[in-house]
């Protein structure tokens, strides 16, 4: 039960990053006090989580205080073209930075590429449309491999 | 007459344009369900999981022992960018979630219902038409605001699938590996003949970053939509027949 109610907590978090990167435009380096600090859908996160943990580790506000002080590892996770794994940091019973120890990055294998596919290439710039649709295709791999292993990174810093 | 689920840990949604086929539904629920039983990874007594445990291969289920020798195949025809092997595990979920699509839309064509659109986790499975006699519309998210879309395919039988790092985003800092090059390609959307080839091929061509979209255009029947991160797209000499006039 606790580590169901972590897993939505982790989606809570998940969300408000999610809505911290789209509203950054230009595409900054994710700040590193975003996560824990300026985001209402955050706070809610935390308050459920905390109604999970006996322990609280601070006293100023009782909706951030949670996690214990420190930087947790979480698990190494597949993303099917790489691996994702990432660590929090916890500072005050907010998680203060997200770094990625490993992304789905790195190819390990070189591969033959017919070069003569270049020209028939053909490119545009995108913009969005405005249109209904039946439905729509998006990726979701790095996403899920991103919150299992930082669920796995949480529930090490609510262990007491 | 549309339906959503969650099961294999994401969203299903299935669309039939005709009335008379919503009994099927439980159909293509009940087969996801399934499958996650089967292959998951993070259930304890699924198949898979008693695999990585240990169970030999004598006793791997028949469905299993061609779950991984698909893998396997399709390891080869990717140069090994599709690979099931993780520190000495097995995990086929990449290539489960287009077999299993595929297969529920096999069964609903057994049923005798051929208007149907199925999505999981962002891949796109369709035949036939919708409730208005037309194309089913599949639209492909933009990798920078995924609330838009950028374009809209027109399709009655193929498959769509996308692989990409939108959730990552381009620009956070990796402390670990300050220098390192981060891939320039956002998204990489494959449609196929079936979702089945569609999907593999679109995990394996991401993994090979700017290579992969020519990695499809060499392969027949395969078109693709790449998306960078300087806001272009790039796409395969057949893309545009797919491509609806909105």
């Amino acid at each position: 039960m606790k580590k169901y109610v972590l897993g939505i907590a982790v989606g809570l978090i998940f969300l408000a990053y999610t809505t911290v990167l789209r509203h950054q435009h230009s595409e900054p380096v994710l700040a590193p006090t975003t996560l824990g600090q300026n985001n209402s859908t955050n706070q809610s996160a935390s308050t459920t989580a905390n109604s999970t943990t006996s322990t609280p580790t601070t006293t100023n506000s009782a909706a951030t205080a949670q996690y214990r002080d420190g930087t947790f590892t979480g698990s190494v996770e597949n993303a099917y073209y790489g691996n994702v794994q990432v660590s929090a940091t916890i500072q005050g019973g907010k998680i203060t930075n997200i770094d990625f120890l490993q992304s789905p990055d790195e190819n390990p294998n070189s591969i033959y590429v017919n070069q003569q596919a270049d020209p028939y290439l053909k490119q545009e710039a995108i913009k969005a449309q405005s249109s209904n649709v039946s439905t729509v295709s998006g990726a979701t791999f790095t996403s899920s491999a991103f919150i299992q292993s930082l669920t796995s990174a949480l529930s090490q810093a609510t262990q007491s | 007459m549309k339906k959503t689920e969650l099961i294999m840990g994401m969203p299903i949604t299935v669309e039939f344009a005709n009335k008379s086929a919503t009994r099927h539904f439980k159909t293509v629920f009940d087969y996801f369900k399934e499958v996650d039983l089967r292959y998951s990874t993070y259930k304890t007594d699924s198949e898979i999981t008693q695999i990585n445990n240990g169970l030999p291969k004598s006793k791997w289920s028949s469905e299993m022992k061609t779950v991984i020798a698909l893998c396997e195949q399709t390891r080869k025809e990717t140069s090994g960018y599709f690979n099931i092997r993780h520190n000495g595990k097995l995990d086929p979920s990449g290539l489960v979630k287009g077999w299993a699509i595929a297969n529920a839309a096999g069964l609903l064509q057994e049923n005798k219902v051929s208007n149907f659109c199925i999505e999981a986790g962002g891949d796109v499975q369709v035949n036939g038409t919708d409730s208005d006699h037309r194309s089913w519309t599949v639209g492909i998210r933009n990798p920078f605001n995924i609330e838009e879309i950028i374009k809209v395919l027109a399709i009655t039988s193929e498959g769509v699938a996308t692989s990409g790092t939108y959730i990552r985003g381009q620009h956070i800092y990796d402390p670990h590996r300050p220098k390192r090059t981060l891939t320039r390609v956002k998204s990489l959307t494959v449609i196929g003949q079936n979702i089945y080839e569609a999907d593999r091929f679109a995990t394996a061509a991401f993994a090979m970053g700017e290579a992969g979209i020519k990695f499809i255009e060499s392969i027949p029947n395969l078109e693709a939509y790449m998306v960078t991160d300087d806001k272009m797209a790039t796409y395969t000499s057949g893309f545009e027949r797919y491509a609806a006039n909105v």
